[in-house]
Parts: structure tokens; sequence; C-alpha cells
């Protein structure tokens, strides 16, 4: 090999990781926690990795664990196609590729600090969120009020829900939770995600707000939080888009010219009113 | 670096000695048409050739390529090609395209396996003799070349003009026989450059092709792409002739041993179908329109400020050629933007 590639390290090639852990959430979600085999993982809260089975492909996954807690880092991973399938079916002491972590558009750690928080959730968006979450409560003092919208389509599919219950309990977070069909065993709040913005009790105004969920989610939040007046700059929106190299050199994930890969997943809503394919 | 002015039955007998102890890709007929293939013999050789069917292209990008090997439930190996070889009978247009190529694999994040071709090719390019029939290199100021390959050949009418452009090259350039250009021969290389500069320009842009960019800033939301995706097939080969386009896709191959693999990227492109589609059928950039506007904005407004400014597109008129409903050329789209929005 020449000189200049033995020193650089080939973009594409996963290193070997454990799945130190595997338990289904539910029907189409399971959980992993893994741990590197060379033992070095560091990540900002909103990275993602790219997942590789051998023989199926990889896929891109957001870490949801945070980097505050130190066991490993976690991933949830929703049952959909090639690679989702064969992860599913992964046992513990497995072991699985990873390439990462990947993006430079992470959560605002630090510029978030001492404002008020609000995270709008759809769906499996809470996978993302939940890394920014945790960091957020494992550094408590730094950050002001924490409010948490949820909305999940259905009772079954609701996600993490011992830790939404103890967010729930705590005084300092206030957690607000919907799901879009009515369910037997359901007393909380009926309807999508954006019915529980009225009832944010954090001035609006001054606070971050940080959004995932499905792709027709964001336009309905948007809309929504103009109504409040809340600045641009300080709306922080997770996207998804496909991907393959997930390092700005395929061209899937494109929007207009950036690269979700590099330049996000997670993006400031200001940055992207020169992109009309961002939303 | 040196110039050399050499017969052409003397540029054939280094050619056919180059043969003999590496592997040369050059430019030949095929069929009425022409085409880079591994050559056998120096007759073989078409320097006069007007264009390729395929650009150079995929001997740095191969159309499969593959990038590691695996174990199933095991490591990963990083495969590379360590074979050096000669392109030889690069056009300018197509090294301006390799030189872009070169450095969008570089930044960010460095593309070992292109680099390990590209540091394995030796390029010998070589002006143009015969103006192909789509050609607008000098509307993009790609039809003479200043930098990139390791030898340049100039036909100046019994003989060649040779200069080196690297180490690599002078080393080359030293096994030929020849002479010191003289004043004459060099002046004949000076008088087709500005011919060239000039005359490779089969559709003429209404523009200095470095305003493009700014041309396109508003141009979004105009009728003509959609008017011209009406009749767009979505078949990608305005993508797949394209010598600067360059995505890819990445596929598993199991073997039939079911216990190893290899994981290979492939060409794709953006005018396909499922270019942006994700797991559960949404498809992020799907009307045809959009993915029309799509390729040409990336050529000259999404990658030029990656690569010092240049436009994308370097004017080989292959996408002309190669679209069936003609709609592809991206002269006569950036053409009717000017007659519809103005320059300034
Ligand atoms: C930044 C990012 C973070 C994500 N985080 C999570 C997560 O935490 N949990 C989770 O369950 N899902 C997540 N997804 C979605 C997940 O990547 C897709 O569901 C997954 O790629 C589907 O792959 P597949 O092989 O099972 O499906 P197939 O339909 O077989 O897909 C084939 C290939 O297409 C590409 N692809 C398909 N769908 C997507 C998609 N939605 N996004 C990107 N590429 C896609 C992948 O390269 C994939 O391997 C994330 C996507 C992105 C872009
Ligand atoms: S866009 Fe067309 S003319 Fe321009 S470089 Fe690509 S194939 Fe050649
Ligand atoms: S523009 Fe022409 S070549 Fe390109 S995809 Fe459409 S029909 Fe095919
Ligand atoms: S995923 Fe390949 S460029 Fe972003």
């Amino acid at each position: 090999m020449c000189q200049c590639c033995a020193e650089k390290k080939d973009i594409y090639l996963p290193q070997l990781a454990t799945v130190v852990k595997a338990e289904a959430m539910n029907v189409t979600e399971r959980y992993l926690r893994l741990s590197m085999d060379d033992g070095q993982f560091d990540y900002t809260p909103g990275q993602f990795v790219e997942v590789s089975v051998a023989g199926i492909g990889e896929a891109p996954i957001t870490i949801t664990s945070s980097p505050t807690q130190k066991n490993g880092f976690e991933l949830v991973i929703r049952k959909i196609g090639n690679v989702t399938n064969a992860v599913h079916n992964l046992r513990e002491g497995a072991k699985i590729g990873i390439r990462g972590p990947l993006g430079d558009g992470m959560y605002p750690i630090e510029e978030a600090k001492g404002k008020n928080l609000v995270f709008i959730c759809g769906g499996l968006g809470l996978v993302p969120q939940r890394s920014f979450i945790n960091y957020v409560l494992d550094n408590r003092d730094d950050y002001g009020e924490v409010t948490i919208l949820q909305g999940t389509k259905c009772y079954e599919q609701r996600l993490f829900v011992k830790e939404v219950a103890a967010w729930e309990e705590r005084a300092d977070v206030d957690l607000l939770e919907t799901i879009d069909e009515p369910h037997n065993a359901w007393k909380g709040s009926v309807g999508v995600v954006t019915k529980l913005i009225p009832k944010i009790k954090t001035d609006l105004k001054g606070a971050v707000v940080l959004v995932c969920g499905p792709p027709v989610m964001y336009k309905f939040v948007l809309m929504s939080l103009e109504e409040y007046e809340v600045p641009h700059e300080n709306i922080f929106l997770n996207l998804e888009r496909k991907m393959k190299c997930g390092v700005g050199k395929c061209g899937h994930c494109q929007i207009n010219n950036v690269y979700c890969c590099m330049d996000g997943p997670v993006f400031r809503y200001s940055d992207l009113a020169t992109l009309p394919e961002a939303i | 670096m040196s110039v050399k002015k050499i017969s052409k039955d003397d540029f054939a007998v280094f050619v056919d000695a180059l043969i003999g102890k590496t592997s040369v890709i050059g430019v030949q007929a095929k069929g009425d048409r022409f085409d880079f293939a591994p050559l056998e013999s120096a007759k073989d050789l078409r320097l006069d050739y007007d264009v390729t069917l395929q650009p150079p292209k995929k001997y740095l990008l191969p159309p499969t390529e593959v990038l590691m090997t695996f174990e199933i439930g095991g490591a990963y190996h990083s495969q590379y090609q360590d074979q050096p070889f000669v392109l030889l009978g690069v056009h300018p247009y197509d090294m301006v395209a390799i030189n872009q190529m070169d450095e969008l694999f570089q930044q960010d994040n460095y593309d070992t396996h292109y680099m390990k071709r590209r540091d394995n090719a030796t390029i010998i390019a070589c002006d143009v003799v015969k103006p192909s029939e789509n050609v607008f290199a000098s509307s993009m100021g790609t039809a003479v070349v200043r930098g990139g390959y390791d030898i340049l050949l100039t036909d100046v009418g019994g003989a060649y003009v040779v200069e080196s452009g690297t180490p690599k090259g002078e080393k080359l350039l030293a096994e030929m026989k020849g002479t010191v250009a003289d004043e004459a021969a060099l002046k004949s290389r000076d008088a087709v450059w500005s011919k060239n500069e000039k005359g490779l320009n089969r559709h003429e842009l209404k523009c200095d092709a470095a305003y493009l960019p700014r041309l396109l800033e508003k141009a979004y939301d105009h009728p003509v792409w959609a008017e011209r995706a009406k009749t767009c097939f979505a078949c990608g080969s305005c993508n797949q002739v394209c010598p600067t386009c360059y995505c890819f896709n990445v596929q598993d191959d199991v073997n039939w041993d079911l216990q190893t693999g290899k994981r290979e990227r492939a060409w794709d492109g953006c005018l396909l179908d499922g270019f942006t589609k994700v797991a559960g059928e949404h498809e992020f950039r799907n009307p045809r329109s959009d993915r029309f506007r799509h390729r040409l904005y990336r050529k000259a407004k999404y990658v030029p400020p990656k690569i010092g400014g240049q436009i994308a597109c370097v004017g080989c008129g292959r996408c002309v050629a190669a679209c069936l409903p003609d709609i592809a050329n991206p002269v006569s789209v950036y053409n009717r933007l000017i007659d519809d929005l103005g320059i300034g």
C-alpha cells in the first residue's frame, strides 16, 4: 500500500462492536446496547452511526444514549427493511459493524446552556432526542426548564415507557404525552403531537426548541411554532434522508447543496431557509 | 518541466514499449465511435478521436468496485486494486473533470479507494484534433488544460509536442526519443490552443460560465424544469456518461459459501427512480422535474463552491448525445434561463 493510503484510514470500513444487551421494546422496535471491541467511542448527542450487517448492508441509526452514560452506547432500531430486519435477529454476544460517530450537525449542547428547552418528538423521534434529554438531565444545573412533548401513533408503540414515566415523575421536567389513536389502557391525551404545543408552560419565545419525528410532522410543528413567534435561530430539526456512505460522497442524502450526513442530521431552522428541499 | 518534439513514428515506438512494461488504456475505435480500452498495440491508438463514448472516469471510479471483503459475523477487510496503469489520450475537458474529482474525493473525508487508483494512474492527456458533434468545452473554459496530467501531447501536424506536468511525466519523457521543442513547434502548439479555445463550441453558452451559479440563484422556480422533465424517462443516461457525476450506491454480495462476501460500490444517478427513497416508501426528491433540476444545480451551483468556483460541467457534450428525448443539453437550459431572466 502506498504511504498516503497507509496513513489514511478507510472511511467505509466498519469496526467491530459486540451486542452487550438486546431486547424487544415492542413488535417493531428493538433496543441494543453495544460496546466497541477496540474500546474507543466518543460522541455528541445528535450523532449517528452506520450499522453494518455483513452480507446485508448498512443503515444509519442515531445514538440514543447520552455520552454522560459511560457504559457503551445504545441504539433503537425499527424493523422496516433488509438491514433493520437482520439487526433484529442479533442476540447478545453477536458481532456487528459500526462506522462513526458521524454527522457534524449535532444538538446545541453548549448554546442551549442556561436556556429553557422544549423537545417535540413524534414516534421514533424520541430515540435521537433521548440522547440530548438524558445529557441535559445528567447536567441538570446547566439548563433551564425542560419540557418534553411526545406523540405516538398507537399505545403499543410507545417507547422507553418506564424511562418516560420517570421523567414525568420529576419535578424539574414537564412531560406532555399524547397518542393518535384512542386505547382502553390510555388515560392521557389523544390526538397528534401539535395539539400539545398550546399546553407548553415555558415561554416559547426565549426557548430552544428541538424537533424530531417523521417527515410529515415538521411542517405542522413549524406552522404551530410560528404562531408563538419562536425565533428560527432557536429551532433545531433532526432531519432524515436516504444515506449510503454517511461521509459526504455518495450524494444520496443531499438537501439542495447540503449533505444531511455531514452538515446534519441536526439543523438549525434558520440555516434551512435557503433550502427548499429541507421540509 | 521540459517540452519535447517527437515524430509520430517515434511516439508509436514509445507506446509499444510502454505496453510491454505496464497496462495501457488508450483511445480506440469502437464501430464508428471511440472509447477507452486496454491497448494492445500503438497502431490501434486513435489520438485523432472526437470524443469517447464513456469518459475515462471508469478507470478511476469503476462502475462497480469492491470496497471490502468480510466474513459473516466477523471482521471487514479493505480491498484495494494496486496496479499501476497509463491512461492514454485524455482530452482536456476530461482532464479537468478528473482534477475536479480528485479534489472532491480528497476533501473532508479522504477516499482511499478512489485515491489509490488515482495514484496508480499515469495520465497522458492530448489536445483535441477534431471537435465532436456536441462539445462545448470552449464555453466552459475547459478546451485546454494546464495541469493534472503527467504528460500533455499536442498534435502539430507531422509530430507531437510533448510536455511533462509532473516528475512522473518527466521520467517518461526522458524515455522518449525526440528533440527539445523548437520555437516553431511551440508556436504551432499555441495555434492549436488558440483554435480550440474558441472552436470546441458546438453549443454556445450565452454567458460567462462563471456567471452560472448566480443565474441559478434566481431560476429555482422557473418553468423550464417541468417543461423539460415532461419527456424525461428517468433513464439516468445523462448521469452515466458524465465525467463529473460520481454518486454511488453501496451493496453487499455474499459468496457461494455463505460464509464470506464483499461490499461493493456501484454508480448511481440522481435522475433514477428511488435515488432518495427510504424504507417506508417516502421519497424525498420524487418529481422528475426536481431530479432534472438537481442534476443541473449540482453542476453549476452546488458543487462549484467545493472546487474553487469551477463549474462541474466540463462541456464534453456526452449527455446531449445520450439523452433520447433531447432535453439534457445543459447549454440549451442555461441559455433559455438567460433569455428569460437576463444577465446581471
Ligand atoms: C440520520 C438518521 C438516523 C436514523 N436513526 C434511526 C434510529 O435511531 N432508529 C431507526 O430505527 N431508524 C433510524 N433511521 C432510519 C433507518 O436508517 C432506516 O430505517 C434504515 O436505513 C432502513 O434500512 P433497511 O435496510 O432496513 O431498509 P431497506 O428498505 O432495505 O433499505 C435499503 C437501504 O436504503 C437506505 N435507507 C432506507 N431507508 C432509509 C432511511 N429512512 N434513512 C436513511 N437511509 C435509508 C439504507 O442505506 C438502507 O440500508 C435513521 C435514518 C437517518 C438518516
Ligand atoms: S453535464 Fe453533460 S456536458 Fe456537462 S460534463 Fe456532464 S455529460 Fe459532459
Ligand atoms: S434527462 Fe434525458 S438522459 Fe437524463 S434521465 Fe431524463 S431522459 Fe434520461
Ligand atoms: S450519505 Fe452519502 S453523501 Fe450523505
